[in-house]
């Protein structure tokens, strides 16, 4: 009896795992040949069949990628942006998030929903006012509007560290207020050091979120020279310039996914509860 | 609850700790003062890029704002043109069948996904990273690769279906596949959804799944009763986020078909894209997006209402 449920179990398992490896490869495999074509010379990728193990591998594409579009200063845009809203998407949603949290004002719970119930908002219908906003203050075609909404919090992130926030146990910052700590106090030097999980998923989801955005730079940013890497790719690909080169453009395309996969290869957990703790995404 | 921790703070100000200046009214006032400072940079942010272009956009809606002359009022014409605009109908149609097949594709195909990763099946972390790494990936690079592996002529998978005399069909370039080409790319990127059913399964305590096999509901029987039913919540949660997100498909029409081929994969938002920041009918493109809101509020409101007869809570106080 036992050992035929046993035996049961073990074929099943080995049932499901099968199954879970031929899905793993329609998932793992467009990775695998993204990264073999943009390695492989301009003859190999018109070739049937395929070439599955390129050699010698063309990292001269990639040198041949920043000859054809302005890559650095691609990757340079994308950096300064990226860390610049992260640092403000972190602070400014902390400082609010702490407020609602902890601190009794009246209009509280009213100003928290009225927050949060915006998410459901179309963004693009309010992408068109503020580009109009943007325009007449000068701002089009630069990194402000791409930057400076940041430090003006976002209502998602709010909501996530309020709840991580609730979940603080009240008597250790009591304890801090009767050392004579001040709310700021009481807010930096105990509540952030306590809640750093819950930071770090804000950071990293910023992070890709800013990373991959292509509809703000598409709208804000004209100048070529300012554009950052997804748009950079969008519009390379768009160009006659693409025509034939597809092992460059899938250079490209790694290099704008790799910052993102390595982080999520070492940040790992801080996704996971960044998901389950409300569903953040897209 | 409240009542009883500010009394119990009262008596630790005023007994124990002898601060003339922290009387409970002033403590209190400090204390509301502090907290307006501490949301005020969100108050702003959200009044500045919310609720001005919010009341912006909808105001500008009923004129013909073109970015060059000031708007002019013209009631409800831009919405009375939609109405007889064939490019509106079809984006609409559009968007209506990546929803309304896309959605739930992806709910049947996450769920059991989800199901099979919670299998406690040898280096089971490792398959869970690989089922959630494409979602990490931006949606340009995503966008671009699959075009490549979508090429009519060299694409690796019609050179597939050519080594087995299949010829196959010109994916994004021709106007009865392209819709469906994006929509299962689209699919690639499922992670997320697979990540918050998991958890939801992890929830379910074991006990019940172990009584419901002594009286004999095993496999599908005790998935159709026991998982289904528990996982409702999480069900609903992932509807009504999808519904919101999937009726404004835009990375991928965008780069991978532009719209095209005879705009059969010219979604909602691409068209109100267009019109924006194309033809700059700005009037036009913001009534687009007030009716999109509009439908997607109503079937918002519609999956809420059913909640009521479908999805399952143990404890109802929670929620």
């Amino acid at each position: 009896m036992i050992t035929t449920s046993r035996k049961r179990r073990r074929t099943k398992n080995f049932v499901v795992l099968t199954i879970i490896i031929l899905g793993a490869l329609p998932m793992l495999f467009p990775f695998y040949w993204q990264i073999t074509t943009s390695l492989k010379s301009p003859n190999q990728i018109s070739q049937w069949p395929p070439t599955w193990f390129p050699w010698p591998l063309h990292f001269e594409n990639y040198r041949e990628l920043a000859e054809q579009v302005p890559l650095l200063n691609y990757l340079k845009n994308s950096v300064l942006i990226v860390s610049l809203v992260v640092i403000g998407t972190v602070s400014s949603c902390s400082f609010a998030a702490y407020a609602f949290a902890r601190l009794n004002f009246p209009g509280r719970s009213f100003i928290f929903l009225t927050l949060v119930s915006a998410i459901i908002i179309p963004s693009f219908a309010l992408l068109i006012p503020q580009f109009i906003i943007y325009q007449k203050i000068g701002w089009y075609d630069t990194f402000y509007p791409l930057i400076v909404p940041a430090f003006f919090g976002n209502a998602f992130y709010i909501f996530l560290l309020r709840q991580y926030f609730m979940g603080i146990p009240r008597a250790v910052e009591d304890a801090a207020r009767i050392d004579g700590a001040g709310f700021l106090r009481t807010f930096l030097y105990i509540i952030l050091p306590m809640s750093k999980p819950a930071l770090v998923t804000v950071a990293v989801f910023t992070f890709v979120s800013t990373w991959n955005d292509f509809s703000g730079p598409l709208i804000f940013l004209t100048d070529d020279n300012k554009f950052t890497m997804p748009i950079g790719l969008i519009f390379f690909q768009g160009s006659p310039r693409s025509a034939s080169q597809t092992h460059l453009l899938m250079a490209m395309s790694v290099l704008l996914a790799a910052p993102c996969v390595i982080l999520y290869f070492i940040a790992q957990r801080a996704f996971m509860r960044g998901i389950t703790l409300g569903g953040v995404n897209r | 609850m409240v009542a009883l921790q500010a009394k119990k703070r009262k008596i630790n100000l005023g007994k124990y700790f002898d601060f003339p200046r922290h009387t409970p009214l002033r403590a209190r006032t400090r204390e509301a003062i502090a907290g307006y400072i501490f949301v005020a940079p969100a108050i702003i942010g959200f009044v500045i890029l919310v609720a001005v272009p919010i009341a912006a956009s909808f105001t500008l809606s009923f004129t013909n704002f073109d970015m060059i002359n000031t708007p002019k009022f013209i009631g409800t014409d831009n919405y009375q043109t939609m109405m007889h605009d064939p490019l509106f109908w079809q984006s609409l149609k559009v968007i209506a069948i990546s929803a309304f097949v896309g959605l739930p594709l992806n709910l049947v195909l996450s769920l059991t996904l989800a199901v099979l990763l919670n299998h406690q099946v040898r280096s089971i972390a490792v398959w869970r990273t690989v089922y959630y790494l494409p979602t990490v990936v931006a949606p340009a690079s995503i966008a671009v690769l699959w075009v490549w592996i979508l090429n009519p002529e060299f694409g690796v998978i019609n050179g597939a279906l050519r080594a087995i005399n299949i010829e196959g069909p010109n994916w994004l370039g021709d106007s009865h596949t392209a819709l469906g080409s994006l929509i299962v790319v689209n699919l690639w990127a499922i992670g997320s959804n697979i990540i918050i059913y998991l958890a939801g399964l992890q929830g379910i305590p074991t006990e019940l799944y172990e009584a419901a096999a002594v009286d004999g509901a095993w496999g599908w029987k005790s998935f159709r009763y026991i998982t289904l039913p528990l996982l409702t919540p999480v069900i609903f949660f992932t509807l009504v986020l999808g519904l919101i997100y999937s009726w404004q498909w835009f990375s991928e029409p965008f780069v991978m078909t532009r719209g095209g081929p005879d705009n059969s994969t010219l979604t909602y938002l691409l068209y109100a894209y267009r019109n924006a920041f194309v033809y700059f009918k700005m009037g036009y493109a913001l009534s687009l997006v007030w009716v999109m809101f509009a439908i997607v509020l109503i079937l918002t409101i519609f999956v809420f209402r059913s909640s009521s007869r479908w999805v399952y809570y143990e404890n109802q106080e929670g929620m």
